[in-house]
């Protein structure tokens, strides 16, 4: 198992005149359960939609366990689980006939486990999908993609629409195939609070492009926030990348990546959470505290 | 069996959540020699959380001799001691003690010490970066 489960290289998707993802190089590992977070319009769908041969790059090139999905679909197809944005079913069906849609369409298709998560959402095969909630359509979205038995769980904006306990319960079917089989995941959200949880890999997207890329835990453990008397950021910035500085009257605020040890007496230093790290990355300042930084460009490797 | 919780705020990664929950649970005898912990799959489905975190966690734990992992079986308490630098926690505890009572005549409440804890612990560990 030392094949990624999504690599890109320079990978880039231009519809008319916009590049909606460009010059995307990206490796994640299998069986690691991997966070696209970005805002609207930053690539995360058109990146998952490359990934499963949805679309045709532009530029650049897509494998998926190996494969090419747009050249190699029956390679990659059976392996991998997809569920859209806003996980579109057919509304008129029963879920019995959804689900032998599944059957017949997957080669793979395990009718037990399929029948068992229906069971276990308390739902009955005689619904018609139309009549479920937002939670229990995405609960049998996701049951479609996981009755394959994929290698590779692909969910595009999964819990944008759900409620908090819907959210949870979905979340909660996710990792728990992840213990069951070792299978991996990707999942775009733009709801941070969950992905620290669940997930163990994140890659920031903006307009396109790849901001931050790493494991969770070496994320946090790298960046700090450093506080001081008001100051230029210029003497810190020769040693460790500013993501975000602001300013009040009388003191300086640092969100920065570190590079090495931070050991500087007139700096205190913070701990910062995953959403702030995030935040500043999108450029964002979350309650207009101080001056958010509008002309520094955000950092990249 | 212990049950753990998160604090999603408090800028300490899942698994060292998990880690120092055990750690204290030992400390203070909620987790005995032979104890053992819940599996992989029932911490996963309690918390809704990666289950590569859970083992990370187990896995320090580990090495760290506290827990025994056996194959098929499960993950165990190894030890009623936890290690520590100075292994002299009473006499910690009573200066401590003594502390807390100096810092009560003077005036402070339980959130001023803490605040005033953490930020004399902090400096150390929180220049430790990557």
């Amino acid at each position: 198992m030392t094949e990624a489960a999504l690599s890109t290289q320079g990978l880039g998707r231009r519809y008319g005149s916009t590049w909606a993802l460009r010059d995307c190089d990206l490796e994640i590992p299998p069986g690691t359960v991997t966070a696209l977070v970005g805002p609207n319009g930053a690539g995360k769908t058109t990146l998952l939609q490359l990934a499963v041969g949805l679309l045709a790059p532009t530029a650049g090139n897509v494998r998926v366990l190996g494969h090419d999905p747009y050249r190699q679909p029956a390679q990659v197809l059976p392996r991998v689980g997809f569920v859209a944005q806003e996980h579109p079913l057919p509304r008129r069906f029963t879920i019995a006939e959804t689900l032998r849609l599944g059957r017949e369409l997957n080669p793979t298709w395990d009718d037990g486990l399929a029948a068992r998560r229906i069971d276990e959402l308390g739902l009955s095969p005689a619904q018609r999908v139309g009549t479920l909630s937002g939670g229990q359509q995405a609960q049998v979205a996701l049951t479609l993609a996981l009755a394959k038995r994929p290698q590779l769980l692909l969910l595009d904006e999964p819990v944008a629409s759900l409620d908090p306990l819907a959210r949870r319960e979905f979340l909660n079917t996710v990792v728990q195939a992840v213990a069951d089989a070792g299978i991996g995941v990707v999942l775009s959200s733009h709801i941070v609070a969950d992905l620290e949880r669940i997930c163990d890999r994140l890659i920031i997207l903006a307009h396109g492009r790849t901001l931050l890329d790493g494991a969770i835990d070496d994320i946090l453990a790298g960046h700090r926030v450093l506080t001081g008397p008001r100051s230029s950021a210029e003497r810190v910035e020769r040693i460790h990348d500013v993501i975000r500085e602001s300013h009040t009257e009388r003191q300086t605020t640092l969100l920065v990546r570190a590079n090495g040890h931070v050991y500087d007496a007139c700096w205190e230093l913070h701990e910062v959470d995953l959403e702030e790290i995030v935040l500043a990355y999108l450029g964002l300042d979350r309650a207009g505290r101080g001056t958010p930084s509008g002309r520094r460009a955000v950092v990249s490797r | 069996m212990i049950q753990f919780h998160l604090e999603r705020r408090s800028g300490v990664p899942t698994y060292l959540q998990i880690v120092q929950q055990v750690r204290q649970a030992v400390r203070l005898g909620i987790l005995k020699p032979g104890d053992r912990l819940p599996t992989v799959k029932e911490v996963v489905a309690q918390l809704t959380i990666n289950p590569n975190t859970v083992l990370h966690a187990y896995r320090q734990l580990d090495l760290e001799g506290v827990v025994e992992g056996r194959r098929g079986v499960g993950t165990f308490v190894a030890s009623d001691r936890i290690p520590v630098a100075a292994a002299d926690v009473k006499g910690l505890r009573m200066s401590l003690q003594r502390w807390v009572e100096r810092a009560r005549a003077a005036g402070l409440d339980e959130e001023d010490m803490a605040g005033l804890f953490a930020d004399t612990v902090r400096p150390a560990s929180a220049s430790r970066v990557a």
